[in-house]
């Protein structure tokens, strides 16, 4: 029996499809909006009870919580979930407002790129907060092997 | 694409709180995406610079429009947040009954607005 595709048939778009069943690939925006939705809540949560914790929000206070892993670590899982979500929500907006083929393309082009460039530029000033703070460890940890009398022997 | 008779839009439904949810929803989610996360890029790249661009940016945050916009971007995340909440549990396949559907519509909507006040509340009482 010869296997007829979608493109072998004629008639209307519906028509042609109609009794095929599902292509199976169709949730997998509207799933994944919903997993990086769950992990927001989650990770968003965490980021506002941890701001009404902080004895304040000076630089010392946000510095010293973003810098330690239990600071550093949800913050880099939340970047990476709400940058994701933002950008599935974004492109069903552009879906529903940006009208003709072409421009479609280019907007949702320039949403990715928007995307990668956000999240990787917050995980790199996340990165290089708890990089200056394991620094100004080091330092600390020198000073004070030089103050007791041991020269370069603290490491 | 075939030109064909779109669905008549906003201007020709009669409201309810539904509508109102849904499109709240939708605004709060974008509206996020194009201004709280810049935000928060720039609250990282502060922290990330120093004491000296931290000032900077509190001191633009503090300022009356400042907390214009986080006052809107903390209402737009408990909006989103009570919405999405609603989504999940719409996803199940429960509240679809129209007295249902409505009266949720409406503590959602409420809800976003309580948690704003309660988190301000928290934040400059504490």
């Amino acid at each position: 029996m010869e296997t007829q595709t979608p493109f072998d048939r004629k008639g209307t778009p519906i028509g042609r499809v109609r009794g095929l069943g599902s292509a199976h690939r169709g949730p997998h925006h509207w799933l994944l909006q919903r997993f990086t939705g769950a992990g927001n809540l989650l990770l968003a949560l965490y980021l506002v009870f941890s701001v009404l914790l902080l004895p304040d929000l000076s630089y010392d206070s946000a510095f010293r919580w973003l810098s330690q892993p239990a600071g550093a670590l949800p913050m880099a899982l939340l970047i990476v979930s709400v940058f994701w979500h933002a950008r599935l929500g974004l492109q069903v907006m552009i879906e529903d407002y940006v009208h003709g083929p072409g421009r479609k393309f280019a907007v949702i082009l320039v949403l990715n790129l928007a995307t990668f460039a956000g999240a990787a530029f917050a995980l790199l000033c996340v990165a290089r907060i708890v990089a200056t703070a394991v620094g100004l460890d080091m330092t600390q940890g020198i000073m004070q092997a030089m103050q007791a009398g041991r020269p370069g022997g603290a490491l | 694409m075939a030109e064909r008779p779109l669905s008549p839009h906003l201007s020709i439904w009669k409201w309810g709180p539904a509508m109102l949810v849904s499109i709240l929803h939708r605004v709060t989610g974008d509206g996020m995406a194009l201004v709280a996360l810049p935000v928060l890029l720039w609250w990282l790249g502060a922290l990330a610079s120093g004491s000296a661009a931290y000032e900077t940016f509190t001191g633009i945050a503090t300022s009356w429009y400042g907390y214009v916009v986080l006052v809107g971007i903390s209402w737009a995340f408990f909006n989103h947040l009570c919405s999405g909440i609603r989504h999940f549990v719409l996803d199940i396949g429960a509240g679809y009954a129209v007295t249902v559907n409505n009266r949720w519509s409406v503590v959602t909507t409420m809800g976003g607005v309580v948690l704003t006040a309660a988190f301000w509340a928290v934040l400059v009482l504490a």
